[in-house]
């Protein structure tokens, strides 16, 4: 089945089967292997895409749903030259170890704090709930978001939604 | 896992998609958000030949606030609900309910329909559709009916829809500012499905004595129900620690909930009660502050 969407700014059409998951169809036809596959039922988080801005489990959506959507995955929250504020912080603060759950706490807070930026301690761990890390213990991953927050405050929606790239 | 293959269509109005649905006979399934949908077919505990894409069609979309009530197209997310000042003033019990839908990624695709047809015990909407008396708007090949909420869910993932109709719309009766309400679930983590949960609303007399209370409860029962036992302990007593101690114990004796790997029945049965007893005593709290 022919499906046309928009990959972090590039237009892609593809002939896909109606039962792939848009995180399979990122992964295997489109080799953005950033967006993570765990536990494929909507658990995990780890496959956690932004859709038109808003955070969805890219296991829990079929490729052909996203037909016309605008995709944004952890690989367009990053230039590959400069850190972005959440990258940064996450660094700082020693926010990953094993790395699997990143693109999912990534790509998350980056749709929390592009529409909260002044979100609090409890938002932040309300919001990650829904995204599971078996290394790090969460506590260093809130720290990270709470601390990114700053990059994200006093800007306009549209600049928050492409702070990609600035190092701190 | 990944699901068994299956055709896929997108129809633009609510008529081709129930034709569709008619067509494929129990063989086609329809898919709103999908948050319920894909994890079953993930785990290929469903593989219909057809699914029918509910997006494109207009009549299930948006809600509408009026005096009279509230209509919730099937389409609502939650991520709508939780956005809406104006739902909330509307409908506090319902919003409020809400917030314990799920995670924050879920909530960006799933749907109220979607909740409601998937019909899972232990879903905030179903039950809450069955505590606010919504009634439910499904149209078929046959023609369209409103199905009284209370009369929807027949067990666990069962319902008395037909497979060639679709629930196009959610209708709330309007809600009395002075009305009294609380909702309290328990869920081992944030997000997941609740072990047993309870919404209640009940009004006040001209003496302050507790009226047309609704008692509804989730997880400790093969379906989201009313607990009339518990109802009639309520009514006409006055709404206080001993009224509310009573209902605990009238719903402990009104559920039958199963064991399974979660939970006992006997520990549900208790949490059922326990849930009861802090939303009445919620909805007192509210009242006094």
């Amino acid at each position: 089945m022919k499906t046309e969407f928009e990959v972090n700014g590039q237009p892609v059409a593809l002939d896909v089967e109606p039962r792939l998951s848009l995180a399979d169809c990122l992964r295997r036809d489109l080799h953005l292997t950033g967006t993570h596959v765990g536990c494929e039922h909507g658990v995990c988080g780890a496959c956690t895409v932004l859709i038109d801005g808003e955070a969805v489990r890219a296991c829990l959506t079929l490729a052909v749903q996203a037909d016309g959507r605008r995709i944004t995955t952890v690989e367009g929250l990053s230039d590959d030259q400069a850190l972005s504020p959440l990258q940064a912080a996450f660094r700082r603060h020693n926010a990953l170890q094993c790395g699997f759950c990143t693109p999912g706490m990534i790509t998350t807070a980056h749709a929390l704090l592009s529409e909260e930026p002044n979100c609090d301690e409890h938002r932040v761990r309300e919001v990650l709930s829904g995204n599971l890390c078996r290394c790090t213990g969460y506590m260093p991953i809130v720290k990270a978001v709470l601390d990114a927050r700053s990059a994200y405050q006093g800007q306009s929606p549209a600049q928050r939604s492409n702070l990609t790239s600035v190092e701190k | 896992m990944k699901p068994a293959a299956f055709d896929y269509a997108v129809p633009a109005t609510l008529a081709e998609a129930v034709a569709l649905l008619a067509q494929h006979g129990g063989e086609a399934k329809a898919i709103s958000g999908g948050q319920s949908l894909m994890p079953m077919l993930n785990f290929r505990l469903t593989s219909p030949a057809m699914l029918v894409d509910l997006r494109r069609i207009s009549e299930l979309h948006g809600m509408d606030i009026q005096p009279a009530g509230t209509r919730l197209g099937a389409r609502t997310r939650w991520c709508d609900i939780e956005k809406s000042s104006a739902l909330a003033a509307a409908q506090p019990l319902l919003c409020a309910a809400i917030a314990h839908v799920a995670h924050y990624q879920v909530r960006n695709r799933g749907t109220v329909g979607g909740s409601i047809v998937h019909a899972d015990p232990a879903a905030e909407m179903p039950g809450l559709s069955v505590a606010l008396d919504a009634q439910l708007r499904l149209v078929g090949a046959q023609g369209e009916r409103m199905v009284p909420a209370a009369e929807f869910f027949t067990g666990p993932l069962s319902t008395v829809i037909e497979s060639d109709e679709v629930l196009v719309e959610v209708l709330l009766p309007a809600w009395p500012a002075a009305r009294r309400w609380g909702f309290q679930e328990f869920a081992r983590r944030r997000g997941d499905y609740a072990l047993a949960g309870a919404a209640v609303w009940y009004d006040l007399d001209s003496n302050g004595s507790i009226i047309n209370a609704h008692i509804a409860i989730i997880g400790a029962s093969d379906r989201p129900r009313r607990l009339p036992t518990v109802e009639s302990v309520l009514n006409g007593r006055k709404p206080d620690a001993a009224s509310f101690a009573a209902a605990a114990q009238a719903t402990s004796a009104a559920v039958d909930p199963m064991t399974d790997v979660h939970a006992s029945a006997e520990y549900r049965r208790a949490l059922a009660g326990t849930m009861v007893e802090r939303a009445l005593s919620d909805a007192a709290q509210r009242a006094a502050a």
